[in-house]
């Protein structure tokens, strides 16, 4: 019964929580904005000739560089939010696991990315003329899904690793940058040193970018890609399910919940 | 001597606040990591497109280093007002707006140039930037004509905060403005004519190519055109900036509308 009782607590959280971030100026700037940022950046750097399956590749790009965006500064001060809003103490005492009530926050945070991949396909689209050209649509449909809710579970982990830091905020937004460099958004992997190679596998956002890009080119291998992007999820919330049992364990014994 | 108490301690106060109160290590976190691992992902950007060298990106971005204190931190000085419940005491104040918005654009100036010049720095070192010794005067004045006409648009923001809650969102928008469109990462000359016109009244356009220039072996006198217009350009916005707050401030008394923007 457990388990089901916590998947209706993470599906109620999240529609929850993808309503309130809809209503949030700053938080629908950033999925909605980024894309068309990077698109405008992508189309003046990489196309005089107005190459469409690089430009539509470079919509996608972007689109994943607003969710990142959304999630890591957001989610990783998701926590600081509920202590500022005061609620911090009544979730870590409701009878729900605490991890199945935080998911959600984070989960929405890159849910709302959906915003991010229709701006920016519209905006290539009514721009620059490019007609989404999808080698395998199958593939396509489910990368973004995997790439949405592995970016979420990225998010999650960085909630659960910075929970005790008072400026959480401003260590995830640290990591910006450095994610949109690793992962091969706009910047092939391969450009980036040796030794930064295995640190991108360590990404979320390296494999939804995969994902997307074969089955959009007809490259690579997408399926082996959202495969990875489940696994990693996987990796991710179970090691921020045992930091955030951590973590509430030792802000009930020293009564510090409401301080860090 | 009271404006001038406004202008150096208010001025002072209003900086530490921005960084939480007494919390250096925020200043760390939010300016001096962020500028650098920017420039990085720029510099690799550029790599992969090929269109410039390595030495266009980390000047451009290292000028643009002073825009996120520039933006945010003019903006802050009025949007932390109204977080702190403070605004309409400051309106009500007898204090001279232009010690006070003055006192407050000091430091930011001082910290946007601060950040270039780190950001110059550390890219020019990572990424082995020859820099000639006789170039640092004129880099030096460029780059603080260039932190200057970001203040000047930061004010332009702060005065639209006394109207508009959502400062944060603007100053995102300038920022990534200047990115893409001042000539800092795409060269004016891929732009269409019209947008690389628009360019030419953005800060940064012109200190960031008088400074390519100099690093490219050019002397001062040859960029002297190129900082005067980035100077002029910088109080044209810082003008219009004072003037905003002028007209806004005047707007929100009239309308009792300062605490519910």
């Amino acid at each position: 019964m457990a388990l089901p009782r916590s998947l209706r607590v993470v599906a109620v959280g999240l529609e929850l929580h993808f309503k309130i971030l809809s209503r949030s100026p700053f938080d629908l700037w950033i999925v909605l904005a980024t894309p068309l940022i990077f698109s405008t950046l992508a189309y003046f750097l990489f196309t005089t000739d107005g190459d469409p399956g690089a430009l539509f590749v470079a919509a996608l790009a972007s689109a994943v560089m607003g969710i990142w965006s959304s999630t890591t500064a957001a989610g990783a001060g998701a926590l600081r939010r509920q202590r500022r809003l005061g609620v911090l103490e009544l979730l870590v005492a409701s009878p729900a696991p605490f991890g199945a009530v935080v998911l959600p926050i984070t989960l929405a945070l890159s849910t709302i990315g959906i915003y991010s991949f229709v701006a920016g396909v519209a905006y290539v689209r009514l721009l620059f003329g490019v007609t989404p050209d999808v080698a395998d649509w199958v593939a396509f449909g489910a990368a973004i899904p995997a790439t949405i809710i592995s970016l979420g579970f990225f998010g999650f982990l960085l909630t659960a690793a910075l929970v005790r830091y008072r400026s959480a905020f401003m260590i995830g937004n640290l990591l910006e940058w450095p994610v949109w460099t690793l992962s091969g958004l706009l910047v092939p992997v391969a450009l980036l040193p040796g030794w930064a190679h295995p640190m991108s596998w360590l990404v979320a956002p390296t494999w939804g970018m995969r994902a997307l890009r074969g089955a959009t080119l007809g490259t690579g291998q997408p399926w082996l890609d959202i495969g990875m992007c489940a696994a990693v999820s996987v990796f991710y919330g179970a090691v921020a399910v045992l930091l955030l049992r951590w973590f509430v364990r030792s802000a009930r014994e020293h009564a510090t919940l409401g301080l860090a | 001597m009271t404006n001038l108490r406004v202008f150096a301690i208010g001025g002072y106060l209003s900086y530490r606040a921005l960084f939480g109160w007494l919390n250096p290590q925020l200043y760390v976190l939010t300016l001096l990591v962020p500028t650098v691992t920017q420039l990085v992902f720029f510099v690799y950007l550029g790599r992969a497109a090929g269109v410039a060298d390595d030495a266009f990106y980390v000047v451009g971005n290292a000028l643009v280093a002073a825009a996120a204190p520039g933006l945010f931190g003019m903006a802050q000085t009025i949007a932390d007002e109204r977080e702190t419940h403070t605004l309409a005491l400051l309106v009500a104040s007898p204090a001279s707006r232009l010690a006070i918005l003055l006192g407050r654009a000091l430091p930011v100036l001082a910290n946007g140039v601060f950040v270039a010049a780190w950001t110059f720095t550390v890219g020019g070192l990572l990424f082995r930037i020859h820099i000639p010794a006789d170039a640092l005067p004129g880099i030096a004045l460029a780059t603080l004509l260039s932190a200057f006409a970001c203040v000047g648009m930061g004010l332009c923001n702060a005065a639209l905060g006394l109207r508009w809650r959502e400062t944060g969102v603007l100053a995102n928008f300038m920022l990534f403005a200047l990115l893409i469109f001042a000539g800092v990462n795409v060269p004016l000359d891929r732009m269409p004519g019209w947008l690389s016109t628009l360019a030419q009244g953005l800060p940064v356009t012109h200190g960031t190519e008088a400074v390519r220039e100099l690093v490219a072996g050019a002397s001062l006198e040859d960029v002297a055109t190129l900082i005067a217009a980035e100077g002029l350009v910088g109080t044209a916005y810082a003008v219009v900036g004072l003037l905003a707050v002028r007209l806004f401030e005047v707007q929100g008394r009239r309308g009792a509308a300062l605490e519910v923007a």
